[in-house]
């Protein structure tokens, strides 16, 4: 249990998977804009990075390791997670349409976020056991949430000021994300 | 072949990746901490652009168009793992500094984004040229903005110190916080460039990037 919940304050606040891995930067910048958004791009990520790690993890240890296949995991995660992605929205969006309507827009976009094939990656390096991989992956996935709410918020507020013609738009993101960086250096004494 | 030299004109300076089309974030920001790093992880993008470039361009033919995703997925995944384990075996060194982020090529915007908008629609030695230039303008997207880290952070360069000892390194540069602003600060000044131009009256094209949104990426990575 102890184990569980140090992976779980890693993954999600020491090793902020945005802020100190550089995974997933790619909607951290694009889809910060309002905090609504950002919410729902965060849930989404949740949903698909638990349900990945929990497969791939599934995947390894009972289908890559007994065949002695382990050399061709990057390209079994990602197409897994890629056919999961479409099967997560087409699921959803029969079973249930008012979470789809939430979370629909985000899903496609999901599968190029590099944090879901890293968080499966990681599992397998760090050889986690399932129950570690699917904690790992719901704890870095609210790490991405956190890090994208706080992210829209400060963003929402930067509307209101002037800023210098040439450090807007991505520029001030940036450097906003830098300072959120230093923030989360806070959280290393932790563990 | 003189379209094989415009290919590597245009990715190495009309399309750079990494500061005109801004693709390819994630590796750009996290290898970055020494200029060695960056010059690894361009060579390897290089090689996987130039190798997944070949195969599609030679099977573009014969890949099915509804399917043609999770092929070009396959293919760039396989030439990753290979470059993975030859770099496991030979350059170990530079296969422990970075790490996770070679499985990572894989969702690389660069890769599937020149497989889908050149590769598959252009004959083979063309496209193998596009993927050396952009595969180049990439490695010296990441190498010098490795070497200003490293200056700043390290007063070194490729691991030489060059800054008078009297100076302080800003260990801040080296890590998570200085990728960020280092970042800011191209952008800012590629900004300040297209501000100039615009006043001028010059048109400029904006091209879009990861940066601008995240929609983009689906395009280059999604294909939807």
């Amino acid at each position: 249990m102890e184990k569980l919940l140090l992976i779980a304050v890693g993954s999600a606040l020491v090793n902020n998977v945005v802020l100190s891995q550089f995974l997933g930067i790619c909607p951290f910048l694009g889809v910060s804009k309002k905090v609504n958004t950002a919410a729902g791009m965060g849930g989404a990520v949740v949903f698909v990075i638990t349900i990945a790690s929990f497969v791939t993890s599934l995947i390894y240890k009972y289908i890559l390791t007994p065949l002695g296949f382990e050399y061709l995991q990057t390209i079994v995660f990602i197409l897994v997670i890629a056919a999961l992605v479409q099967f997560v929205e087409m699921f959803l969006k029969k079973i249930m349409p008012p979470l789809y309507q939430a979370l629909g827009v985000y899903l496609p976009l999901i599968t190029t976020n590099c944090a879901v094939l890293g968080v499966a990656l990681t599992n397998v390096q760090k050889s986690y056991t399932i129950l570690e991989g699917v904690v790992n992956g719901f704890a870095t996935a609210v790490g991405f949430t956190i890090a994208i709410v706080i992210m829209a918020g400060i963003r929402e507020k930067i509307e209101d000021n002037e800023v210098s013609p040439a450090l807007k738009g991505t520029p001030i993101v940036l450097i906003t994300a830098g300072l959120m960086a230093i923030a989360f250096f806070g959280f290393s004494g932790l563990i | 072949m003189n379209k094989c030299l415009e290919r590597l004109f245009n990715g190495l300076i009309k399309e750079n990746p990494t500061f005109v089309l801004m693709l390819g974030m994630c590796p750009t920001l996290a290898v970055t901490t020494s200029a060695i790093n960056g010059l690894g992880m361009g060579l390897t993008t290089t090689v996987v652009l130039v190798m997944s470039n070949m195969l599609i361009s030679m099977l573009r033919k014969i890949i099915p168009d509804s399917v043609r995703m999770p092929a070009f997925i396959v293919v760039v995944a396989s030439f990753v793992t290979m470059v993975q384990f030859l770099l496991e075996g030979f350059i170990p060194s530079l296969y422990d500094s970075l790490g996770l982020y070679i499985p990572l090529i894989v969702v690389n915007c660069i890769i599937l984004g020149r497989a889908e908008s050149y590769a598959s629609k252009n004959p083979v030695l063309p496209s193998i040229f596009d993927g050396i230039g952009m595969g180049l303008g990439f490695t010296v997207g990441l190498t010098s903005i490795g070497i200003v880290r490293e200056i700043l952070g390290a007063g070194q360069a490729f691991g030489k110190q060059i800054m008078p000892a009297s100076f302080e390194p800003i260990t801040i540069f080296i890590l998570a916080p200085g990728a960020f602003f280092v970042l800011a600060g191209l952008t800012a000044i590629q900004n300040k460039v297209k501000l100039e131009a615009a006043k001028k009256g010059k048109k400029v094209e904006t091209k879009a990037g990861c940066g601008e949104g995240c929609g983009n990426c689906t395009n280059c990575g999604g294909g939807k």
